[in-house]
């Protein structure tokens, strides 16, 4: 279903979380398949961030209430967790042995994880919003 | 890997990064030479894929080889999904997804590099 969410800007969101939840999905199911005794935190919250890239994508590739409902959720989580697990990865850097793509904020992948929630909570209000005043 | 094809891909994934970003701004749709750039670029990520893969079969291989191959996935397939989501939205949005997706390929070499490299191979 196209709609305002996966129109214009909205289908370029798509494919930057569709490249976050593919990269992000293959090195944690490469780390848990040949390494997970070594940091199993770190990679079950690298599986577990692929997962809601992957959730978020499919989310607001769909569109309609549903799909925006399924991406508010994950954009909301994804800016929680790139905020808590940035800020312990600093004050504890023996709990986060292993890179996981929220650590340091997200400075291995460019600072990226930590801006993309934020565009996408951005894009949510905004395309809501224009929806309202359509139907109004 | 071969960092010569490697340079290639950079190269190419550049400049049609760039002919994307001048429609963008321009507020044009891409157009055929932006299609044929990405399609070019995916066959320069086509021949070091196959180089690659040589080279793994000749016993020269990346400690990771599932991690190589993890990003060897996704950077043949970003072209092709860039190409067709940019058909969906034939409007200056449709250049910045060519745009994003060029950018991004230079940073996928980069990645392959440093996990090939990881090896001293």
């Amino acid at each position: 279903m196209r709609d305002r969410l996966n129109s214009g800007p909205g289908l370029v969101l798509v494919i930057v979380y569709g490249i976050f939840a593919l990269s992000a999905g293959a090195r944690a199911t490469v780390q848990i398949a040949t390494k997970f005794d070594e940091a199993p935190e770190a990679y079950l919250l690298s599986a577990l961030a692929a997962l809601i890239y992957l959730v978020a994508t499919v989310g607001l590739a769909r569109g309609g209430t549903f799909g925006r409902r399924l991406a508010l959720v994950c954009c909301t989580v994804e800016l929680i967790g790139v905020l808590v697990v940035g800020t312990l990865s600093i004050a504890d850097k023996a709990a986060f042995p292993d890179d996981s793509v929220w650590s340091v904020y997200g400075r291995g992948y460019g600072f990226v994880p930590l801006v993309l929630p934020l565009i996408g909570l951005y894009w949510l209000r905004r395309t809501a919003r224009a929806e309202r005043a359509t139907r109004a | 890997m071969n960092d010569i094809l490697g340079a290639i891909v950079t190269v190419a994934a550049l400049v049609v990064a760039l002919l994307c970003l001048v429609a963008a701004i321009r507020d044009r749709p891409p157009d055929l030479s932006h299609y044929a750039g990405v399609a070019l670029v995916e066959v320069a990520a086509l021949v070091l894929t196959v180089a690659a893969v040589i080279a793994m079969i000749g016993g020269d291989r990346p400690t990771e080889v599932g991690t190589f191959v993890g990003y060897l996935f996704t950077f043949l397939a970003l072209p092709p999904v860039a190409f067709a989501l940019a058909r969906l939205e034939p409007t200056r949005w449709g250049s910045v997804i060519l745009t994003v997706a060029m950018l991004v390929m230079p940073v996928l070499v980069a990645r392959l590099n440093q996990i090939w490299e990881a090896t001293g191979a």
